[in-house]
């Protein structure tokens, strides 16, 4: 049905369920409690989470496919930022034309770059997409101030035209993004016991047009389209000589993993309606590379999974400061308690950075195929256990699925 | 008339010249080989004629058209299929995978933005590649990695992806170079088995003398870029002409 068979529509399900009960899941802890900290279950993480998993979903179509490393993709993220926002100033405050725009002008502005930087390849390639994306840093910074500016930031005033809209509320105040009349602010939350649960509009848009992105990749890892891309990555000389051009299928992998960044692009500003030069710069790129290859690139989850683990990093660990570890280790004598909190100050708080990198450094040396590739080490771990024995795995090699996972 | 024709080609790299006004005539449902020594110019002109060198001056037709100027994907969709030296397949991909592609290139061209449509539904493809890789005797592998097989193995899978594609022509570049005597043994029984079970127009490029006489109707001795000779097995076997460029003036 729909283009999937049942190993797939349980995988999607599963993601739907994840995703529609993230407010219960990333809250396990009661409000108020020592644990409380690391809870991720508020309305502004979880969007980010849905947001950067759309945006790292998209760049594993371009890497995980046909493994050209872009390293300028946060340029069509920022594009589409500030095409949102432009559409909530001239237009009206409705999300749904601000995330079209953004989606159609990252996909102009990456065919543009597409179209230059995949006359190469390789380690070209990605210097390429570097240049071209840190232009358009440095434009939008500086030069274009009239449509960027500079770097204050892209932000609503109470003089925008707003056709469709008011410039201002009854008020006097900015009007806020809705989705027709829906705030993306609004949220319901609901108490049981000692949790606290957030309901939040903006973060079920973003979830439900995560879902939709994750189906589009899903459908397109399982086309004939799929196929080809991972060709361009396996053998572009025996692709050439198969009677394909490998040029169009990458610029078309290349254009559609723009568009998801200008979607992604255009959620961020549709939750928060500013947009700043920042959002370009080659660490936000990079970001998004560590994302897919800690999550695995290829794979259909990983990205996802990488997106919300490198999230959930900078937003809680970062929080962590000496007071809470002071808190944590008061039970021990206070030469102790001191000694612990030195130790452990390095890898949190403004340092989380730090346990990021060793723990990517982790992945990388001891499981390349990312947490995805982890999880299927476990999984193969317990069926060992019950498999008969004799089994010789070089004499017979395991099958591999008929498309990739 | 060949299906591919070659006349008065020459290539010069700087001051070398490696081909030298070669004519050359494949006829249609025969095994041309190409033999010579080292250097004589065998990869330069298979290279002319897939599109990866443009030839200095002369013309390269195939089925009536001109291949010069064409780029590979366009020379091999008008039907010229090529093996190659050490087998090129998709190592990523499985076995069943690999022979899909050529069939989708085949019915889709050169591109297709068949993004939305799911393979395991192209039914028609899957038993066109079930019933090549049963010729070749691989159908029970075809869900394997096809970077894991052996050597043997991958020169017939690269040889199903060529001759599902039904090429009018299909030109292999020393297919036994570096094989073990057995293997090579099993290459030719391979092609003679692929000839006997269709029509098809080869030409091979070969060192192997051995590889040569068992399959070729035909053979063009290449030396110092020009030919020597063209004629059937029988007669360049004893050919002065063929022992000389081979085993030097003194023999």
């Amino acid at each position: 049905m729909l283009g999937l068979d049942k190993k797939d529509w349980t995988l999607l399900l599963i993601v739907a369920v994840l995703a529609l009960a993230a407010p219960f899941i990333l809250n396990p802890f009661p409000a108020g409690s020592e644990l409380a900290q690391f809870n991720a279950g508020y309305p502004d993480l979880m969007q980010r989470f849905a947001i950067f998993g759309i945006f790292a979903i998209g760049f594993n179509i371009l890497f995980g496919l046909t493994g050209y490393l872009s390293f300028g993709h946060a340029a069509f993220l920022g594009v589409g930022s500030y095409s949102a926002v432009w559409m909530f100033k001239l237009l009206s405050m409705n999300v749904v034309p601000a995330i079209l725009l953004s989606m159609v002008v990252a996909a102009l502005f990456s065919l543009l770059i597409g179209f230059v930087s995949l006359r190469r390849s390789g380690i070209y390639f990605s210097i390429l997409t570097l240049a071209f994306a840190q232009m358009s840093f440095n434009l939008a910074y500086s030069v274009l101030t009239p449509i960027t500016n500079g770097e204050t930031g892209l932000q609503l005033t109470l003089d925008d035209p707003r056709i469709l809209g008011a410039s201002a509320t009854a008020d006097g105040s900015i009007p806020v993004t809705n989705l027709f009349g829906l705030e993306m602010r609004s949220t319901f939350e609901l108490e049981i016991g000692a949790w606290l649960f957030q309901f939040n509009a903006g973060y079920y848009l973003c979830a439900v047009i995560m879902l939709l992105a994750f189906y589009a990749a899903m459908r397109i890892f399982r086309s004939p389209f799929g196929i080809m891309l991972r060709a361009v990555k396996s053998n572009q000389q025996r692709m050439t000589y198969t009677g394909l051009n490998p040029r169009p299928y990458t610029l078309a992998a290349f254009v559609i993993s723009g568009m998801y960044a200008g979607l992604a692009g255009g959620l961020m500003a549709s939750m928060d309606p500013l947009a700043g030069a920042e959002r370009m710069q080659w660490t936000a790129s990079g970001e998004v590379v560590l994302m897919t290859i800690l999550g695995g690139a290829g794979t259909l989850l990983g990205p996802v999974l990488g997106a919300g683990f490198i999230k959930y990093f900078e937003n809680i660990f970062s929080k962590i400061n000496d007071n809470v570890l002071h808190g944590w280790f008061s039970f021990l004598p206070d030469g102790l308690e001191d000694l612990l909190v030195s130790i452990v100050h390095p890898f949190v708080g403004k340092g989380w950075h730090l346990t990021l990198g060793i723990l990517f450094m982790l992945v990388v040396i001891f499981l390349p195929g990312g947490l995805i590739e982890g999880g299927q080490r476990i999984v193969r771990l317990f069926r060992k256990k019950k498999a008969p024995r004799g089994e010789d795995a070089d004499h017979h090699p395991k099958e591999t699925p008929h498309v990739a996972e | 008339m060949g299906i591919l024709e070659v006349k008065g080609v020459n290539k010069r790299f700087g001051g070398l010249q490696a081909l030298g006004d070669v004519n050359l005539s494949v006829q249609e449902n025969t095994v041309h080989a190409i033999i010579g020594p080292n250097g004589a110019g065998k990869s330069t002109l298979l290279n002319c004629l897939v599109g990866k060198l443009i030839p200095d001056t002369g013309s390269v037709m195939f089925d009536g058209q001109s291949v010069l100027g064409r780029k590979p994907h366009e020379i091999n969709q008008m039907g010229i299929s090529r093996v190659f030296q050490t087998p090129e397949i998709f190592g990523d991909l499985t076995v069943l995978e690999n022979v899909l592609i050529p069939c989708f290139a085949r019915r889709d061209g050169a591109f297709r933005m068949h993004a939305f449509e799911t393979v395991a539904n192209e039914a028609e493809m899957i038993e066109k590649a079930m019933t090549m890789l049963e010729d070749v005797n691989m159908a029970d592998k075809r869900h394997m990695h096809s970077a894991s097989m052996s050597r043997g193995d991958k020169r017939r899978l690269e040889m199903a992806m060529c001759l599902v594609q039904e090429p009018k022509l299909l030109l292999l570049d020393e297919p036994t170079a570096g094989m073990a005597r057995a293997d090579t043994n099993n290459t030719i029984d391979l092609l003679k088995e692929i000839k006997a079970k269709r029509d098809i127009t080869m030409a091979i490029i070969e060192h192997d003398m051995h590889v040569v006489f068992s399959l070729a109707d035909r053979i063009t001795v290449l030396a110092q870029g020009t030919p020597l000779v063209e004629d059937t097995p029988e007669n360049i076997k004893g050919h002065p002409k063929v022992r000389e460029a081979y085993l030097g003036e003194s023999a």
